[in-house]
């Protein structure tokens, strides 16, 4: 099939940047989208052009490098399924397709599609994580933990750290990704002594890395490849009232 | 080249202890002036990081992606093996060993084994006090489930996301050291060249990904955490980033490489469907604990899976193996999977894919059972495939997965490059020719946490380590080099694109040196790869430049690297007449069609020297041979 595609392109951080069109004739509907671009790019380098460049790796969706913003919606229009897994079987001869890095003031572009999202690992760097040191640990049945709890808890702990969710969200906020983390760690027996500490430092870097507030638009929640739970901004919320009264 | 695998005498069970006894110790107001280097943030090199911060080492981490949580680890699905003997089924250290040495195909170092069957049971307590959320039953407790290549049930698992959660487990470890200032973290950077100072490993030259800055860092040891090369084959399960470059500048400095030709090709991928394809999607072998393998008993039998009685379905693996049937090891099942399409017996549109049904499952255990326990990896093949596997039988094929070559590593996991430290599946030591399931993940995770923090110490403690300045002219000679092969892959400016050349050698790779391979397709190999080679480097056109974020230009120094890698490879499956793991040689085979090791001849680690690439790789072979004190050595069988 025919498709049309309108590519951010942009230098680096300084370039200002702008849309660019492009056509591919011969696209098959059992491609992945990415292939689609690999595609794409293989006739700008033979043509003397310079390739489009994003960010991808696993391409089974699990790492959480790819992170393109597909006609306005991130990841695109499949629901609970990251670029990388999204097939061209849902677009159709003709179509066209804008495609552009997800914005937000904390994740400066590096080049086209590839921004900078090292503000989401310094927000897990203040907290994110359970204070033991390797050999220290107890025997693991130690501990019984609720199956519910720990379904729960994996629930959570399933995110991809895409950064999809900032993308979506009119604020930019990074309430889902750290939620997540925060009601992964607080809800299991391992993670109550540093409950009150990791949600505060984690809640306070959201704001110092210039990610906005959570107004509940819960578009995060929509694009969200894993399907996160906004209830996980909830849980990260009462526990930051606890922490700080 | 001397190679002294340093493994400490007396009986198995007390040879780690008794080692740990033995080592030298850094004290704790030493270890802060001793600079470690740990390349690749992967479940081997995130839990070393952590763990080596946490003594005290001044600790610097590089990885490709943009953070550290995105290593290819992250991606393993099914489990962890551990010998906790939860199930009361009758596990033991020794059993795990065992069955570990067994499925190896006894081409792996005992000494290492037992170690890592013993550091086990310490990776669940470790990983479930950080948070890591493991399966568990109603009583609280942690679940097991079965895997491949054994009869008890003892992976751990977090639903078909364990190598995430034990990733993230790792990487938080790691997180938690950045922010004490112990680890200082640098992703987006490439390591090009190993620098070596009288004879000693001391540093890294690394690329800026972002805006192409050669770089220079020096320490006193270097840990590589960098992975496996399955995607010398093109098409791979791996993730595309992953490489072989780090190892084999580390070869090209002369660290040995060791049993290069020993490649895991899993038998249950999503099987290929087109040209364009770049990468191959693996499913969790614990589907094969539900999903029954066959193929139709009738060469073009095209009929709809559920059309097929069951009189005429040819279920090969319970057939042929009774006693392990749909759990045989990887290397069994995607040599039959191999062997019954090379018969016509495959199915779908290409012929080369077998089923894997849960129609016997469903019923039995219900749809609901069904989907909490693989729920996450129905839904990916359906997404790929279009194809709903609730009511279709999944179509899957083998794929290559995981390599179990490397570079050679003593007992202390250091090269033959004194303070070169290399975990993981970038090292060869544990896995022997043939990983099981689930055995993955442990290494890495072994490796990180508990031998490489005593073992380095052990290195830093014993050596005379004077302060190396990055002035060194060791450094400099190392950056330009990096440099220079950079600048050479820009100027060929050529008409064929890196893609199309990574996907013809790959084609040779699967042809000729995939699931088996044979002495006449071995030679022929090796000249295709010396013919491409050259092709290559007078007809490659790599787009941009270097002082800029160019991913196509990291692709052609990678690519570069795996077509001498290649032939080596080859060289090494043509040098070894025997069958072993998934090294199946054709000609090696008992009555049965199964394979046919040589004891006798090839019992040891092939280690090879670099000494030049001029037309053709120039390579000495040295050997390591294997001693087995504590198993007996026996024709595998699973039937």
């Amino acid at each position: 099939m025919k498709i049309n595609l309108k590519i951010w392109r942009q230098k680096n951080a300084q370039d200002k940047g702008g849309f660019q069109d492009y056509t591919l004739d011969n696209v098959s509907e059992h491609m992945s989208f990415l292939e689609m671009l690999d595609v794409l790019n293989e006739e700008l380098i033979m043509d003397g052009k310079d390739p489009v460049e994003f960010d991808y790796d696993c391409r089974e969706g699990i790492c959480g490098s790819c992170n393109l913003v597909i006609n306005g919606r991130a990841h695109g229009p499949k629901h609970k399924t990251a670029a990388c897994q999204l097939h061209m079987r849902n677009y159709s001869d003709g179509d066209t397709i804008v495609i552009e890095p997800p914005r937000a003031a904390a994740f400066p572009v590096i080049k086209d599609l590839v921004v900078d999202r090292s503000a989401m690992d310094r927000i897990v760097e203040v907290g994110g994580y359970v204070s033991v040191n390797t050999g220290q640990a107890p025997e693991a049945n130690l501990i019984p933990v609720k199956k519910e709890v720990s379904d729960q808890a994996f629930d959570y702990a399933t995110c991809i750290g895409c950064g999809a969710c900032i993308a979506a969200c009119p604020n930019s906020s990074a309430s889902l990704f750290t939620g997540a983390k925060v009601a992964h760690l607080n809800s299991l027996p391992q993670g109550q002594p540093e409950r009150e500490r990791r949600t505060i430092a984690m809640v306070e870097q959201m704001e110092k890395e210039g990610f906005g507030d959570c107004s509940n638009f819960a578009e995060c929640e929509a694009v969200c490849p894993v399907g996160i739970s906004i209830s996980a901004i909830a849980e990260m919320r009462r526990d930051y009232m606890k922490a700080i009264l | 080249m001397k190679l002294d695998p340093k493994v400490p005498s007396g009986p198995l069970e007390d040879k780690w202890e008794q080692h740990l006894k033995d080592i030298k110790l850094v004290s704790p107001n030493n270890k802060r002036k001793h600079n470690v280097i740990v390349v690749g943030t992967g479940l081997a090199g995130a839990s070393a990081a952590a763990s080596l911060a946490e003594l005290g080492y001044n600790v610097q981490t590089f990885c490709i992606q943009d953070s550290a949580r995105r290593a290819h680890s992250i991606a393993a699905q099914g489990g962890i093996n551990a010998a906790k003997n939860y199930q009361n089924d009758g596990d033991s250290v020794w059993r795990l060993f065992y069955d570990t040495i067994k499925g190896g195909d006894y081409r792996s170092r005992e000494s290492n084994v037992y170690r890592l069957a013993q550091n086990s049971n310490n990776i669940i307590d470790q990983a479930v006090a950080q948070g890591v959320p493991f399966g568990r039953d109603y009583g609280g407790l942690l679940d097991n489930r079965s895997f491949g290549g054994a009869q008890v049930s003892r992976t751990f698992y977090s639903r078909g996301q364990t190598g995430q959660q034990l990733l993230l487990g790792a990487y938080q470890a790691m997180m938690r050291q950045v922010h004490t200032g112990k680890i200082k973290d640098n992703p987006r950077q490439e390591m090009l060249d190993l620098v070596v100072v009288d004879g000693k490993a001391r540093g890294i030259i690394t690329r800026d990904l972002v805006n192409g800055t050669i770089q220079k860092w020096e320490a006193d040891a270097v840990v590589l955490c960098t992975g496996g090369y399955g995607n010398v084959f093109y098409l791979s399960t791996n993730a595309k980033n992953s490489n072989v470059t780090a190892a084999w500048r580390c070869h090209k400095r002369g660290a040995a490489f060791a049993n290069p030709c020993y490649v895991q090709i899993h038998p249950t991928c999503i099987p290929v469907s087109g040209d364009y394809q770049s990468k191959l999607t693996l499913m969790s072998e614990s589907l094969r604990n539900d999903g029954r393998v066959w193929v139709p008993r009738k060469k073009g039998d095209d009929r709809a899976p559920n059309d097929i009685p069951e009189e005429e379905r040819y279920y090969y693996l319970e057939e042929r193996y009774p006693s392990f049937g749909n759990l045989v090891p990887r290397d069994v099942a995607s040599r039959n999977a191999k062997m019954v399409t090379d018969e016509g017996l495959g199915v779908g549109e290409t012929g080369l894919a077998v089923y894997l049904d849960f129609r016997d499952a469903i019923k039995r255990d219900s749809k609901e059972a069904i989907a909490a326990r693989y729920g996450n990896l129905f839904d990916m093949y359906e997404n790929i495939t279009d194809e709903n596997p609730y009511e279709t039988p999944m179509r899957i094929f083998p794929a290559v997965h995981y390599t179990m070559g490397g570079l050679w590593v003593d007992y202390n996991l250091m090269s033959n490059i004194p303070g070169l430290f290399v975990a993981g599946e970038a090292n060869f030591s544990d896995h022997g020719a043939n990983r099981l399931g689930a055995s993955a993940l442990m290494q890495g995770l072994s490796d990180g946490y508990f031998i490489i923090p005593y073992t380095i110490g052990n290195y830093i403690a014993g050596e005379d380590l004077e302060k190396v300045s990055t002035d060194h002219k060791a450094f400099d000679e190392a950056a330009k080099a990096s440099q220079d092969q950079l600048d050479k892959l820009l100027a060929v400016k050529g008409d064929k694109s890196l893609i199309e050349f990574h996907r013809e050698l790959g084609k040779i790779m699967w042809d000729k040196v995939g699931i088996s391979r044979s002495k006449e397709g071995l030679e022929s190999a090796i000249e295709e790869i010396r013919a491409l080679r050259e092709d290559f480097w007078k007809n490659v056109r790599v787009p941009g430049e270097s002082n800029y974020y160019n991913k196509y230009l990291e692709f052609a120094a990678r690519i570069a690297d795996f077509f001498e890698l290649a032939e080596l490879m080859a060289l090494d499956a043509l040098d070894r007449d025997e069958s072993c793991g998934c090294h199946l040689r054709d000609e090696y085979q008992t009555e049965e069609g199964e394979a046919l090791r040589n004891d006798e001849d090839y019992a040891f680690v092939s280690a090879w020297e670099y000494l030049g690439v001029n037309g053709k790789l120039e390579t000495k072979r040295h050997k390591e041979d294997l001693e087995f004190e504590f198993v007996e050595l026996k024709q595998r069988s699973y039937k």
